[in-house]
């Protein structure tokens, strides 16, 4: 588990900097609007930029104690850092800018194999290309190497998927994941894309207005950024490994199962469920045309204008529905009554 | 070419081993002076810069007239050297003084062009994977600057096989010792029935300047294609 203790200010011309929160976890985000400080924050904790005053603190080491006079270079923190456009070395092959950090780590912290990595980020085919040939994924996967290379103690990513298409996103993240997952890297993430921070991240740090100090799980965020108009609260769904049910596919829930229409390939799925496709029953129905019959307890009700979002017990896991007031009402919706929620097969949307 | 004389044979030697020189000692200097300008916050920045400027408005003669002062037996350096029994007045090594101070702002201002477009940020990235100031110098800046160096020397070796007025203040117009093409060409002007050689020596010079034109081309095609 890292430890990150952050408290400084810095001022870059009219934009005051202040951040106060400590955190512990491996998987950090960092969440806000562009402009709120977000990239600020990543260059102090770099040591690409020199704060104003204040300490920051890594583990038991550190980097910066305005008081103590201690400044640590870059390149003694041991952080790495994946830049938003990636920054690969123009002048270098790939198998030169990989090994570029790598030959530069100590010995004795050269923990993790550079064929390791290649083989996760499956780069084998690149090694001998100039970079300026590569696409936009691939040079966002060699940056990601190149970093992880270094063996840091944290790494840290400006909006590494910005730019990047629908698609290649996901597929990207999905790198992600098995890359922190197999080396064990702490993690911070920096974010607008509040689907972004939920995939990658356990718990969230708010950047607003150039003030960092509000710490919170990522889930409590998404619940509570639903209360604006025009968003939709999305369920993310971790199934397990489908099962053929006649031309349908049979996922495990937590203690329950799901039928959907949509296959998938991993051992783990992940599945996007918007809370607006979820229809609520006060019994359970006869006979209906969507293939998922939940039995649910309500557990919370929250009502912002026209719209209530309900969070539901099923089973062992959480969901939430987003329905209107006269529903509620007329199902006499409540904290602890019994509910049944049904899904369309088709109402699944394959994330990763 | 046997329109040449011995004479000239030496002057266009002379010209060569001046320009070579010149440009091989300036440029480590230059790298120095630009990388100070591009990256540094130091007091008296503007003065390096207003120095180092100076030569490029300068009149030639003006240059190497303040040199003299500065080189001569009681001038600042030249009694320090005199004590060291090392004379620039009227040699070899004057002459390669005087073409380096007159060169040097063209290939100052080249390569601070070329760091300065430099994304900052390949430094950043540089650092953060455990590589240091010197380090990232070498290894990131000065070949992403590669080719703004090799254009500045280029054209410091330009300027260098055409000076004349800072030369002949400095080093004088010794045949076979500092008479590089430009003063040869001059002298010839000056004697009479000299025209036809001046002439010889003229084209001489076009064809060197032009073949320093196509080598500079081709050699930055080929950077540009790595």
């Amino acid at each position: 588990m890292m430890q990150l203790a952050v408290s400084v200010h810095k001022q870059l011309g009219a934009f005051n900097l202040t951040a106060d929160f400590t955190v512990t976890g491996q998987r950090i985000g960092l969440f806000g609007p562009s402009g709120s400080g977000k990239s600020t924050l990543m260059h102090l904790l770099a040591g690409l930029l020199k704060p104003d005053r204040g300490t920051l603190r890594l583990d038991q080491t550190p980097l910066f104690d305005s008081a103590n006079r201690i400044n640590l270079a870059p390149e003694a923190r041991r952080i790495g850092v994946v830049f938003q456009h990636n920054h690969l070395f123009p002048h270098m092959s790939v198998r030169r800018n990989l090994l570029y950090g790598w030959k530069r780590t100590p010995v004795h912290e050269r923990h993790i194999d550079p064929e390791a990595i290649i083989e996760v980020l499956q780069l084998g085919k690149l090694l001998d290309r100039g970079v300026n040939l590569l696409s936009g994924g691939e040079r966002q996967r060699v940056a990601l190497a190149r970093t992880v290379l270094t063996c840091p103690r944290l790494i840290l990513m400006d909006e590494p998927l910005t730019g990047l298409d629908e698609e290649l996103k996901f597929q990207i993240i999905s790198y992600l994941n098995s890359v922190f997952s197999r080396f064990e890297i702490p993690l911070l993430f920096i974010s607008h894309s509040l689907m972004e921070i939920r995939l990658m991240t356990e718990q969230i740090l708010i950047a607003e207005q150039g003030v960092i100090k509000r710490r919170m799980a990522t889930e409590e965020l998404a619940r509570s950024i639903w209360s604006t108009p025009g968003q939709s609260y999305v369920n993310l769904l971790h199934l397990g490994r489908p099962q053929p049910l006649g031309d349908l596919w049979s996922y495990q829930w937590g203690d329950i199962r799901l039928i959907l229409t949509e296959y998938g390939a991993n051992n783990e799925n992940i599945f996007e469920l918007d809370a607006r496709e979820i229809v609520l029953f006060k019994h359970h129905p006869e006979a209906t045309s969507a293939r998922n019959v939940l039995p649910c307890t309500v557990r919370n009700l929250f009502t912002a204008g026209n719209r209530v979002r309900v969070e539901l017990q099923c089973g062992s896991n959480t969901l939430t529905v987003q329905i209107v007031p006269e529903s509620k009402r007329e199902l006499e919706l409540a904290p602890g009554k019994e509910v049944v929620a049904v899904i369309k097969a088709s109402a699944f949307k394959k994330v990763l | 070419m046997p329109f040449l004389q011995p004479s000239d044979l030496d002057a266009i030697r002379l010209s060569f081993q001046v320009a070579c020189a010149a440009t091989v000692v300036s440029t480590p200097l230059g790298i120095g002076v630009a990388y100070v300008l591009v990256y540094t916050r130091i007091p008296g920045k503007s003065l390096i810069e207003g120095l180092t400027n100076l030569p490029l408005v300068l009149p030639p003669v003006v240059v190497g007239y303040l040199l003299l002062l500065l080189f001569g037996r009681r001038g600042w350096i030249g009694s320090w050297l005199m004590e060291h029994n090392i004379q620039v007045i009227f040699t070899l090594t004057g002459a390669i003084i005087a073409s380096s101070v007159v060169g040097f702002p063209l290939l100052v201002r080249s390569i601070r062009l070329g760091m300065e477009t430099i994304d900052p940020a390949y430094r950043m990235a540089a650092r953060t994977l455990g590589s240091g100031p010197w380090d990232t110098f070498f290894t990131v800046t000065l070949p992403l600057s590669g080719k703004a160096v090799f254009v500045g020397m280029t054209l410091m070796f330009a300027r260098s096989l055409g000076e004349f007025g800072a030369t002949i203040i400095l080093a004088g117009n010794i045949p076979g010792i500092t008479q590089t093409i430009p003063l040869a060409i001059y002298e010839y002007t000056g004697t009479p029935g000299g025209d036809r050689m001046a002439l010889s020596l003229c084209l001489v010079s076009i064809l060197l300047s032009y073949v320093v034109l196509l080598i500079s081309g081709a050699a930055s095609r080929s950077l540009d294609r790595r």
